[in-house]
């Protein structure tokens, strides 16, 4: 079951290129995506009864052979990838369809599936060098999917991405083969239990420099961000929904696995300054990004620069260095994927009736486009941190583990940091509210469209009120993580 | 331990400099590309380096040696030379379409046209 959850959409893709273009590769892709929710949902349910699933690649015992290994935290991981495709993919046949020419539908789905081939991959995979890999096949699949945009800027950003990209993964490579060196070998576990030895030489300080800048490029922590804006702005609606809910989440997974399993708190927090580089960068990123958002008159744009500051919150809770942080952050990485999921597919709602996003088309939407636009706000709500929805639940357990710490100054920004949200999202409701449009023709999206944005929208709530399933597995990842018994 | 011993680590990080260089100073996007490769290249070597043993030969085996190099590296650079390869490919091929789009391959061209309104 592990192995099949990442050859499942690896050999979909294949089979999706190969089907006539048209309706069939969506239907194909949508059975895929929920195959991957039904197993990823079972292994969940698995790793809280039995505790770590553990798949050797060919029989092949690790740390020789390759290990596919899923504990609390990438099943959480798992459960995220597989639960927000297996909503996308349907809202994407009527999105896409209207975006992109329809002899290009088999090629779209097959980078689709190959996407989340790669995604699931990092997730479940226990070995450095399989990490590489399967992010450069999402990475290579996801700069397809942003170049496919209408607008012909979306080139320039593919290709801006491209070379960031590479350079990080690249980095990541770096790191990888220094540790190899040293060490002898690959599979996490056993890096974990062999880099005390060596803990002290510079060639692993080095592999620890470049693996960690390596990713925070690939997860978009502030000042190496410049590749996000522009690929999520131009991106097609429903490419954007599944990259910004997964792809930086996965990234933000693989810095928690390194940082935590791989180098050991102890390592990253005492031996290298961690905490320096991770809080100052995640304070500054999450106050300037936010204040950028509220300059932006392409709400598109506007979510996008909102991202880059969610994920502030996320490294913070890295940052922190204790469970209760930790806890946190790997909520905040469930939750901001179900709010940003909704924001975005209200979006692509929107962009499908009126083509675009700019502040202005957005006049007396209120009353032309109610549920989208109730949609919208639900989902503003929720990346704003009101009770009862799930924004609210990651940043209380921020706020929690910051007081813990008795890092005041931190409590302060996670609260501006809310504030400036107010701000931005209201400026999108008072304009689609309290102002008139010279059409004000009904242009509710269609149905198929709308249905999976409530699921979201529902979720946020769902896991806002009902916290068991989310904080039970995140505060069981982090308590794994840091080393604490459950 | 003489500065030249380790000439092959000094080379990696002088390949990749030029290549890290010619990313960022370059405007033309297919510089751009080319300096990507060369960084990439350079961590190739790099991994190679670290499965060299002294005296060791090809690890296939063979009667009267002893020392093999080690061939898990090259096995993961096959692996990375190909996904170096596809990103090569991919971003050629984007260069392609920006051009069509554009009629340009230069950066600061296209910038240009872009921040027109």
């Amino acid at each position: 079951m592990l192995p099949l959850i990442v050859v499942a959409p690896l050999l979909g893709a294949a089979v999706a290129a190969l089907l006539p273009a048209g309706r069939l590769p969506w239907l194909w892709a949508t059975a895929v995506s929920w195959f991957m929710l039904f197993a990823a949902a079972a292994l969940a349910a698995d790793v809280l009864e039995l505790g770590v699933l553990s798949y050797w690649m060919g029989a092949w015992m690790p740390p020789i052979g390759i290990e596919y290994r899923l504990d609390a935290a990438n099943a959480l991981l798992a459960l995220l990838i597989a639960g927000l495709a297996a909503v996308v993919m349907p809202f994407a046949g009527r999105s896409l369809g209207h975006e992109i020419p329809v002899e290009k539908t088999p090629w779209l789905y097959a980078a689709m599936l190959l996407f989340l081939s790669g995604q699931m991959g990092i997730a479940v995979t226990g070995d450095a060098f399989n990490v590489f890999v399967f992010l450069e096949i999402s990475s290579l699949a996801t700069y397809t999917l942003i170049a496919l945009g209408r607008d012909r800027r979306a080139l320039t950003a593919s290709f801006s991405y491209l070379i960031m990209g590479t350079v990080g993964a690249t980095f990541f490579l770096i790191g990888v083969g220094l540790l190899y060196a040293m060490t002898g070998t690959l599979n996490m576990a056993d890096l974990a239990a062999r880099i005390p030895d060596v803990a002290q030489t510079r060639t692993v300080h080095t592999a620890y420099a470049f693996i960690v800048v390596g990713i925070c490029l690939k997860l978009a922590l502030f000042p190496l961000h410049l590749w996000l804006p522009n690929a999520y702005t131009y991106a097609p609606s429903a490419v954007t929904v599944l990259i910004a809910a997964t792809a930086t989440k996965v990234a933000i997974y693989v810095l928690v696995r390194f940082v935590y399993t791989v180098f050991g708190p102890e390592f990253s927090f005492g031996e290298m300054p961690t905490l320096y580089l991770l809080v100052p960068l995640a304070v500054v990123g999450l106050l300037s990004t936010s204040v950028v958002a509220i300059g932006q008159d392409k709400i598109k744009r506007m979510l996008a620069y909102s991202s880059v500051a969610q994920i502030g919150y996320m490294v913070l809770g890295i940052g922190m260095a204790t469970s209760a942080g930790l806890t946190a952050a790997l909520l905040h990485v469930f939750n901001h994927a179900m709010m940003k999921g909704a924001l975005f597919m209200a979006l692509g709602c929107i962009a499908y009736r009126l083509g675009t996003s700019r502040i202005d088309v957005f006049r007396g939407l209120g009353r032309r486009m109610p549920f989208t636009m109730a949609a919208f706000v639900a989902g503003g709500l929720s990346l704003i941190g009101v009770p009862l929805t799930v924004g609210f639940i990651s940043k209380w357990h921020l706020v929690l583990a910051a007081i813990e710490l008795g890092w005041w100054p931190i409590v302060a920004v996670i609260i501006i940091g809310s504030l400036l949200a107010v701000i931005y999202i209201w400026r999108v409701v008072e304009v689609a509210y309290f102002q008139q449009a010279d059409n004000m023709t009904r242009c509710e999206a269609p149905l198929s469209l709308l249905l999976p944005t409530w699921v979201l929208v529902l979720a946020n709530f769902w896991f806002g009120i009902d916290t068991r399933l989310t904080v039970g597995l995140a505060e069981q990842a982090a308590a794994l993580l840091t080393g604490v018994a459950p | 331990m003489s500065f030249f011993e380790h000439y092959n680590y000094h080379l990696a990080i002088v390949l990749s400099m030029i290549g890290f260089y010619t990313m960022i100073s370059r405007t033309n996007l297919v510089k751009k590309i080319a300096g990507l490769n060369i960084f990439q290249v350079s961590v190739f070597i790099l991994f190679i380096s670290i499965g060299v043993l002294d005296g060791g030969t090809v690890p296939i085996l063979e009667a009267g040696q002893e020392n093999y190099s080690n061939p898990l590296p090259h096995v993961l650079i096959l692996t990375a030379i190909v996904v170096g390869v596809a990103t090569t490919a991919l971003g050629l091929a984007l260069v392609v379409r920006i051009r069509e789009a554009y009629g340009t391959v230069e950066e600061d061209e296209v910038q240009a046209q872009d921040d027109l309104p």
